[in-house]
């Protein structure tokens, strides 16, 4: 851990058509550190994600996001994911008639454009991707079809961690990666996160569950609530809530918004 | 009111009469008096207010003042080679129409296949002229009329029993000329009972700047247990006008596959009449269409199954940018008594801008009970789910637009029974969706001298 800030979030709002989910995020993120975000349905965390990875969907109405100096919200999608802004999608979209192999291709050399590099050569690439497949054991006949088409909800969140691999992002946002995953999978995945981390790299992992954080170990958890973070503790908070539920704090909160 | 485009060319007829005769042989003087009283009848060229035309007015197209090469005026062919569309190992068995005369090269000649006939109409054998010129499909209609009235050449292909040619035929049709011509193109196509044969036919233009219209009447009559593969690919100028129809008979046994393009163009009617007759037929037709600028795509099909248990099915996909048009329609109608058939139609489109309009209508017309049909069409956009992940791999947009456009064209690509096409294709979506195949003739497709003359 370092004291350099990578993700610096201050008072962020967003709404999405007419409703505003994000009511003013702040959010501190260094290398080397994963954070875990946790709260009820409907709470904002998706969305949260969503934000920070540009999704045009939602209209920020307020407050800011720098990412190691760059100001976050100004740039495209495609910009933060090269300045090293990853995320791996609750629902991993299927893109019938893209095979893995040009997606991934696209995605590599478009990353070396914008540092003004030449596109890798096909053995480089290739060679690449055989790497990475192993950081999750992912099936070499995967990378034929056509991306996330016909893959198990498994073979998806793996598939989003090679793609983690081969971008070797500075900030990774895990939105629900353990939804839809048995046990078995679940330790893949994990292992594949944890084998990515380094202390200049950073995950917030989001989950409902407490499971994800006994393989993903966090060094902070966020809760969030109403599209506000309303407790930050340690690793203990989230085993108190796998233990009590989140009702207490939403009680807790309703009650002192009502006193204000 | 106007008067209609089709004056210019009835008088024409009746001034050259003579010279159009004495450039064809009989066989296609005589289908001249018929198309006439036919044309004389309707008044006019189809126009938006007839059924079957909503969206395409023939008249239109043919308003402006287009000459026909009654003089029979000789391009140059080795320009016209140059505009050979480069499709790498698929055939050195290549014919090209400049305008509307036929020209063989001399690895044509001397490559085809012992009971194989590729030649000019006029040098065509004359029983099998009048057999099947006209003939294949028993329908009168106005893109026949219009097209014999002012034929005087055009290709003739013949496979005699049981002859399965290996390397497919090209045809290269080019435009050229310095003034607006219209060009009347005719194919027939007759592939006796037990033939194989798969014909790639690219339409370019080699001025860009003029404008050019073509009437084209392809005619197939596969016999029984024969395989026909057609393969058609426009690439033309946006000053180009196009009303081609698809005139098909199968016999029974036979399979059909057919699978157009529309990649550039100016204004492009495409119409289709496929008849089964024979039992246990298979019927693949297939289009793509990809319009961006003011193109104007419009591709209609009646495919009618008169016999049992055949199959057939059809597949139109359209991507339109900018202000582009397009139209569908589609029909299969199950004749009374024909029984047991499936038959197939499916015609989904792209709108990638806000100015693109797209038109269509699937029917089915079933007289009998023992079918099973289903049809259906689908307009939407980009997949802005998909767009955004994909962005989020950092992807930039326009490069995720490309791909997702190239994505839906995948299936229509897969219905090409010759790789080499398939692959050749797919560059040239690429290269038609990275605007490099734009306005003009295809660049790919020009200025690659054809060495094998």
């Amino acid at each position: 851990m370092s004291d350099d800030i990578l993700l610096e979030v201050k008072d962020l709002r967003a709404k999405v058509e007419d409703k505003e989910i994000l009511k003013g995020i702040n959010l501190t993120i260094r290398p080397g550190e994963v954070h875990a975000i946790m709260g009820p349905n409907g709470s904002g965390k998706s969305t949260l994600s969503s934000v920070l990875a540009g999704n045009p969907a939602f209209t920020v109405t307020g407050g800011e996001a720098v990412f190691h100096g760059v100001d976050l919200l100004s740039l495209s999608p495609e910009d933060r994911s090269h300045e090293g802004l990853f995320l791996s999608f609750q629902y991993p979209v299927e893109i019938p008639g893209v095979s893995m192999v040009n997606f991934m291709r696209a995605a590599v050399n478009a990353k070396r454009e914008y540092f003004h590099e030449p596109p890798m050569s096909a053995s480089d690439f290739l060679k690449l991707m055989r790497q990475k497949r192993a950081v999750v054991d992912l099936d070499n006949k995967l990378a034929s079809r056509s991306v996330n088409e016909g893959f198990s909800g498994g073979e998806k969140k793996r598939n989003e961690i090679f793609q983690m691999a081969v971008l070797e992002p500075r900030l990774a946002i895990l939105d629900e990666t353990d939804s839809g995953l048995d046990i078995d999978a679940l330790r893949v995945v994990a292992g594949g996160v944890n084998k990515l981390k380094t202390d200049r790299n950073a995950t917030i992992v989001i989950t409902h569950y407490q499971r994800l954080l006994d393989y993903i170990k966090p060094d902070f958890v966020h809760v969030l609530y109403k599209g506000r973070i309303v407790r930050t503790g340690g690793p203990e908070l989230a085993l108190e809530l796998e233990e009590r539920g989140y009702d207490w704090i939403k009680e807790e909160e309703d009650k002192k918004h009502k006193e204000e | 009111m106007t008067m209609s485009s089709l004056k210019q060319y009835t008088d024409l007829f009746r001034q050259e009469r003579v010279a159009l005769d004495g450039n064809a042989p009989a066989a296609l003087n005589a289908g001249r008096d018929r198309a006439m009283v036919f044309l004389t009848a309707a008044g006019s060229l189809p126009v938006k207010s007839d059924e079957g035309y909503e969206k395409t007015s023939i008249d239109e197209m043919f308003a402006p003042d287009y000459g026909v090469n009654v003089n029979r005026v000789n391009f140059p062919v080795n320009v016209a080679e140059s505009f050979r569309c480069d499709v790498p190992n698929i055939t050195t068995l290549l014919a090209v129409v400049v305008n509307d005369r036929f020209v063989p090269t001399t690895t044509l000649m001397k490559n085809l296949p012992e009971g194989v006939t590729v030649c000019s109409l006029r040098d065509a054998d004359s029983a099998l002229l009048g057999r099947w010129l006209g003939k294949t499909v028993e329908s009168e209609d106005a893109a026949l009329a219009f097209n014999s009235l002012l034929l005087q050449d055009g290709v003739f292909i013949h496979v005699a029993k049981g002859v399965k040619i290996p390397k497919a035929i090209q045809i290269v049709d080019i435009f050229s000329g310095q003034t607006p011509l219209l060009a009347p193109r005719r194919v027939l196509l007759v592939a006796e009972d037990g033939a194989e044969i798969s014909v790639l036919k690219c339409d370019h233009t080699q001025t860009p700047g003029v404008e050019f219209a073509s009437s084209e009447v392809i005619e197939i009559f596969a016999g029984e247990g024969a395989k026909v593969d057609w393969y058609d690919l426009e690439e033309s100028s946006p000053a180009t006008s196009r009303w081609c129809q698809f005139r098909c008979r199968q016999e029974a046994g036979s399979s059909l596959n057919i699978c157009a393009a529309t990649l550039t163009n100016g204004k492009t009617r495409n119409e289709y009449l496929i008849d089964v007759v024979g039992d246990h037929c298979e019927t693949r037709l297939s289009g793509m269409a990809i319009g961006s600028g003011t193109q104007h795509i419009d591709n209609s099909s009646r495919l009618t199954h008169r016999s049992d248990r055949s199959n057939s099915d059809q597949l139109f996909k359209y991507v339109l940018d900018d202000n582009a048009t397009g139209a569908f329609e589609g029909l299969i109608e199950v004749s009374r008594g024909a029984r047991f058939n499936e038959a197939y139609q499916s015609n989904r489109n792209l709108l990638a801008s806000t100015g693109a309009r797209m038109h269509t209508k699937p029917q089915l017309l079933i007289y009998n009970d023992d079918v099973k049909c289903s049809h259906g069409a689908t307009t939407g956009q980009l997949d802005s789910a998909a767009l955004f992940y994909m962005r989020s791999r950092g992807i930039p947009l326009a490069e995720a637009r490309k791909m997702l456009m190239q994505a839906f064209m995948v299936d229509v690509i897969e219905k090409i029974r010759l790789d080499s096409l398939r692959d050749r294709l797919r560059h040239l979506l690429e290269l038609r969706f990275s605007g490099s195949c734009g306005d003009a003739a295809c660049a790919t497709c020009r200025n690659r001298a054809d060495r094998q003359v």
